[in-house]
């Protein structure tokens, strides 16, 4: 089968899915095609592309072992994908003495370039909402996830996972959410229940039913 | 065109201004017009090898961070486009906006590399000579932040349309479909998702459903008709037609399929919207039909009564823009803008309208209607389902401004 074909064939299967998901779901103003997890995809195409040469193409065969390093992603919802290593509240809180605290401040608590990073549990019904890993994260692997390839700010990707799981033992434990003797490793962080697990809701737009209005509007 | 009745006033009018202009025939200047120094005397040389620059007298023409928030730092940070300032539909490339998470790196193309893998029959690394052999495509479309406009919910905090919606930005992007590269790969049947991920220093990353990648998504290489600037992901990124800017991540390096989001920082703790008893709006990729004029806008001065062509730019992340209304009055009465050609689908359109201003106070606003026949909201319209507060992304609201007897133009988001 030539390349052009299998991509009809590929773009036909994708249209029939979105048209099927539309059935499912009934249409109306506004409403586009889903994807088969539920995400609003809004419009679709164009498509139209030079026929491709058959494989071989010009990509070059590559193993996951060669790539290992840059395989940081943490599925964070079950912590898959989390490597070996382990680290503590205490070892967490040395590490941030020494990386962390001059953005951040003491204890967490804002310093030079960032807010806090503390508290805000419970504040989502009022105003200010206080966003911090403690109130926001639904996951804590999260948490490693995000110092593993982000932070420190001007040297991100230094920290062993030794020092990742400890500065994510720290954060989790001023926020009231592990204990101060906890240990934080691959098993340990996907099993730490954090206050808004169930804070979210998928995309339902479109929300708003204007109507065109064009005299006597108001 | 619906525009007509606009149409014939404009011609109406054209012809009472050029009656007016030979009516003044014969009225004598101060000073007869100078033969201009630039007549009598050589310009520049033509350099040996140059890139050209606007002209200097065109400096003020530029992207500026927000006027309405010090950010402490400005490694993750954003600065906006000069709408009022761009005619058409194209953002030229030293001023397409910029958000980035950890600064803008120097990428050098003959080191950097894609890879795609995860649930692949075959994982696959590609460098930029790979990429430069497939055959291109080149699209327009528009790329808008989904933080354009969160300084400005409910009360007015920033004056020009720069600071308002200039997260906003119109291109020509060329580069290679992304089915193209997964079909090559080939994807297990359970790889529902996607992640993309960025070589700079904060490795973006967001999760992309399938069906998206599939569909319209592109690797991109160069825009408006030369490489990617470094701030708009040189040498390599992802453009996801309609979708929040954070999205088509910049300095693509990684492509992996899974079978679930990998829920991510950038798509829980941030990139998602606020809603009513405390709950967060997630995987909010589509940006929704929104228009805004660009002239007269914010900051601006009218000169006296008189013509004034009302214009600005409309765009839908769900399809085409269908039509787009303009009020003077404050949102009292509407009449119908002429849209004007090309017509693209998740593109910016530019529509225009006379206005002929008698002096007296008024209030122009644009309501834009894309093809699903999605009208666009009042803020007050969007406040009864969502939440404002904090950093409220998705403002897809229609924005009022106020001119006054003087002609000043000013920003009263949330008071009109």
């Amino acid at each position: 089968m030539s390349s052009a074909r299998r991509r009809s064939v590929l773009l036909t299967v994708v249209a029939a899915a979105s048209l099927a998901a539309c059935a499912n779901l009934g249409g109306g103003v506004g409403m586009a095609a889903k994807s088969s997890t539920g995400i609003p995809l809004g419009a679709s195409g164009p498509h139209e592309v030079q026929p491709l040469p058959d494989k071989p193409r010009f990509g070059k065969p590559v193993s996951e072992a060669d790539i290992a390093a840059w395989n940081i992603d943490i599925r964070t919802p079950d912590g898959a994908g989390l490597p070996q290593g382990r680290g503590s509240v205490a070892q967490g809180r040395e590490v941030y003495a020494a990386k962390c605290v001059a953005c951040h401040g003491a204890d967490a608590k804002g310093g030079s370039v960032y807010g806090t990073m503390v508290g805000g549990i419970g504040s989502f019904k009022g105003s200010p909402r206080v966003l911090t890993p403690g109130s926001m994260y639904p996951y804590a692997p999260i948490l490693f996830d995000y110092i593993r390839r982000s932070m420190p700010m001007d040297r991100p990707q230094t920290l062993s996972a030794d020092e990742v799981y400890a500065v994510s033992a720290y954060i989790l434990n001023l926020n009231g959410l592990v204990p101060a003797d906890a240990v934080m490793d691959a098993q340990s962080l996907p099993k730490v229940q954090m206050p808004n697990r169930d804070g979210f809701l998928i995309d339902d737009r479109p929300d708003t039913q204007a109507a065109r209005c064009m005299a006597n509007c108001k | 065109m619906a525009s007509s009745p606009s149409r014939r006033n404009f011609i109406r009018k054209t012809a009472a201004l050029t009656g007016g202009a030979f009516a003044a025939a014969g009225a004598a200047r101060a000073a007869p017009l100078p033969v201009p120094s630039t007549n009598r005397e050589p310009g520049r040389i033509i350099d040996e090898a140059a890139y050209g620059m606007p002209s200097k007298f065109e400096g003020h023409v530029k992207r500026r961070r927000t006027d309405v928030l010090k950010n402490r730092q400005n490694l993750s940070d954003w600065s906006m486009t000069p709408l009022q300032h761009q005619p058409g539909i194209i953002t030229p490339n030293g001023l397409v906006y910029e958000r980035h998470h950890a600064g803008t790196p120097d990428i050098d193309p003959k080191a950097h590399r894609l890879v795609i893998h995860g649930l692949v029959k075959q994982p696959l690394e590609f460098s930029m000579d790979d990429l430069h052999r497939y055959p291109s495509v080149s699209r327009f479309y528009f790329l808008e932040c989904s933080g354009n406009g969160l300084t400005d919910w409910l009360k007015p905090a920033s004056t020009t349309v720069q600071q308002t919606h200039g997260l906003l930005s119109g291109a020509l992007w060329t580069g290679v479909p992304v089915s193209t590269l997964l079909d090559e790969a080939g994807i297990d049947p359970r790889g529902k998702w996607a992640l993309l991920e960025g070589a700079d220093a904060s490795a973006h990353t967001r999760s992309v459903p399938m069906e998206k990648m599939l569909d319209d998504a592109l690797i991109v290489y160069a825009m408006n008709g030369e490489a990617l600037r470094p701030e708009n992901g040189y040498p390599l990124r992802a453009l996801l037609p309609g979708w929040e800017g954070n999205i088509s991540v910049k300095w693509l390096r990684r492509i992996k399929v899974g079978e679930q989001p990998w829920h991510f920082r950038s798509e829980t703790a941030r990139y998602t919207d606020p809603m009513p008893e405390g709950k967060w709006r997630q995987f909010s990729m589509v940006m929704e039909c929104k228009s805004v004029i660009t002239s007269p806008s914010g900051g601006q001065q009218l000169k006296g009564p008189g013509f004034y062509e009302v214009t600005g730019l409309a765009w839908s992340g769900a399809g085409k823009v269908r039509a787009v209304d303009v009020s003077v009055d404050g949102g009292k009465t509407w009449r119908e803008a002429k849209l004007e050609e090309p017509i693209m689908d998740k593109c910016l359109t530019r529509f225009k309208v006379g206005w002929n201003w008698d002096g007296s106070p008024a209030v122009l606003m644009s309501r834009a209607v894309d093809s699903n026949g999605y009208v666009q909201p009042s803020v007050q319209e969007i406040q009864k389902k969502r939440a404002i507060v904090g950093f409220v992304q998705h403002h897809n609201a229609i924005q009022p401004w106020s001119v006054n007897a003087q002609g000043e133009v000013r920003n009263v988001i949330g008071q009109a």
